[in-house]
């Protein structure tokens, strides 16, 4: 079984990984335990999971300006996630993966992403192309 | 996306390895928001406080600044953001000597590139403010909300890596706010209660953005019948922004491209009235009379030589309770002008301290609140109280006055 998802081309290299899935936003800088590598804000729908090597998939991107640093500094201690779909990436974020080099695409067309896909697909995600495709469920 | 014979030539590597960086990521980042081509910049602004590039940050800049000088130049004036460290005061902060040398290196870092260290995110105010129809790349989303609505300059927020790869390119992509389309009112607001004061002004801010709530509305606000000063627009679009992710604001027959609804096809908006109740909601979440205060914070945006001005007559003659702490946060331009009118040595007396170059909760703001056993905060600043619940503190909202006042009392006065 495989499901192809198109979506508005994105930024970085094609990855393949395992989905982490939340009906919920993300802010690298009031959401995320950088050091340990967990959702730690409480309310959280993902508070205490770890997003270490995961495919994140979330509603939208939160957070100030200096969220940009962020995700290059997470990378760089090998503490971040393989990738992020979004149904609505925010501009800072997207400045932020370019920097780190890691993939991020949203907008997907047949809706909303976090419905789409299940915490435990198997994806491969193109950003180039802007195609995610779910290998196994 | 389109590229001149200029950027191409960036691209290609023929003005070195910095700018063939800079031109890769804005396509990464142009492609991304469908921005057709690049439009030029005249400034950049560059939000890269330690605790947010951390050691990696460093590492990244100390390698661009290694080039050769003609390589490693920006393009276009470029200046920075308030840092996380006052290098002059971080130790009794609780600030460590690793989180200074973080500091010393990235300046070190900038220098070698010609960025301007300004350390301020009140540039409109103290360096050179942009004009309209000016096209910048500037950080720190109260900077660009003052500089897209008051100024009627063009541009996006921009973070730390993007602001600099407009530095040394001298361009951006042109998506968003650099279009006319993206300017144009989303939402409409009727305000019938005029604010009074700076926390007021914040206030309102904070409602609208919370209200409008996302990156690409552009709220527009009918009834305002007097026209803002520097300081209160400061205080309104640093809280609409950090409330609501808001990049650019009208106010009908105030800001300057909005003499009228239809400058911003807001006609047939309906109009959404901004009531008392949304005014006194926002505030009793920030309330707590009568409570003791661990520390009083004026900052978020740092203070201007005026409002530097009224925290010394505030504070005049009186002296802080010795169970709260009173820090200040301006740009080191201002500094120079306060203390040389005598207004830092007033504060001083008062028992607070008046830090130059940096903004509280981007120090490291978490750190020195469990280092220095500060919870309870109180701040005139609708941003900063926002902010800071994420950092481990109760945040309280007051005039600046009750501000200080509460600082002589120890305790939340109303």
């Amino acid at each position: 079984m495989s499901i192809e998802l198109k979506c508005h081309a994105g930024i970085g290299e094609r990855v393949e990984g395992i989905a982490l899935v939340a009906q919920d936003n993300f802010s690298a800088r009031y959401d995320l335990d950088r050091i340990k590598g967990v959702f730690s804000r409480p309310e959280h729908a993902l508070a205490g999971q770890s997003y270490v090597d995961k495919i994140l998939v979330m509603n939208t991107a939160k957070g100030g300006v200096a969220s940009a640093w962020m995700l290059h500094e997470m990378k760089s201690r090998g503490m971040a996630p393989t990738a992020i779909l979004f149904n609505a990436a925010n501009t800072i974020l997207a400045q932020g993966a370019a920097l780190a080099n890691l993939p991020m695409v949203d907008r997907f067309e047949d809706g909303d992403v976090t419905t789409l896909i299940q915490t435990g697909d198997r994806l491969i995600v193109e950003p180039a192309s802007g195609l995610v495709t779910v290998t196994s469920r | 996306m389109q590229l001149n014979s200029e950027l191409e030539a960036m691209l290609a590597g023929e003005s070195g390895r910095a700018r063939q960086w800079a031109v890769e990521h804005q396509l990464q980042v142009g492609r991304m928001f469908d921005a057709p081509d690049m439009v030029r910049v005249s400034q950049a602004h560059m939000m890269a406080d330690a605790e947010s590039i951390g050691i990696p940050g460093v590492e990244f800049m100390e390698g661009l600044a290694a080039l050769p000088v003609e390589e490693r130049r920006v393009a276009i004036p470029m200046i920075t953001d308030p840092r996380g460290v006052d290098l002059d005061y971080y130790d009794p902060l609780g600030q460590t000597e690793d989180m200074a040398n973080i500091e010393r290196r990235f300046i070190a870092a900038c220098r070698a590139m010609g960025i301007l260290m300004t350390n301020t995110c009140i540039n409109y105010q103290t360096v050179m403010p942009p004009v309209l129809g000016d096209h910048v790349a500037y950080g720190d989303t109260g900077v660009v909300i003052y500089s897209n609505s008051i100024c009627g300059a063009r541009s996006n927020f921009e973070g730390g890596p993007s602001a600099l790869a407009a530095g040394l390119t001298g361009y951006t992509p042109r998506y968003g706010l650099h279009l006319d389309e993206c300017r144009r009112a989303t939402r409409r607001f009727v305000v019938s209660e005029q604010p009074q004061g700076l926390t007021d002004w914040g206030v309102l801010g904070a409602v609208i953005g919370r209200k409008a709530g996302s990156y690409w509305e552009v709220p527009v606000v009918e009834g305002i019948e007097r026209v803002p000063t520097s300081d209160e627009a400061k205080h309104m679009g640093a809280a609409m922004a950090s409330y609501g992710s808001t990049p650019l604001f009208h106010i009908v027959g105030v800001t300057p491209e909005c003499e009228s609804l239809c400058d911003v096809d807001a006609e047939c908006l309906e109009a959404e009235p901004i009531t008392r109740d949304d005014l006194n909601a926002l505030r009793s979440s920030f309330g707590a009379h009568g409570e003791k205060v661990d520390v009083v914070v004026f900052a978020a945006p740092q203070l201007s030589l005026v409002e530097m001005q009224r925290v010394a007559d505030l504070c005049r003659d009186k002296h802080r309770h010795p169970d709260t702490d009173v820090l200040v946060c301006t740009a080191a331009s201002v500094y120079v002008d306060a203390k040389s009118a005598g207004f830092i040595d007033t504060i001083e007396a008062f028992g607070a301290r008046v830090l130059q170059g940096t903004c509280f909760y981007q120090q490291y703001a978490r750190e020195i609140g469990e280092a220095n056993g500060w919870t309870r905060l109180l701040s005139n600043s609708t941003k900063i109280v926002n902010i800071l619940g994420g950092y481990g503190y109760r945040p309280a909202l007051a005039s600046m006055e009750n501000c200080v006042a509460s600082a002589v009392a120890g305790k939340v006065v109303a």
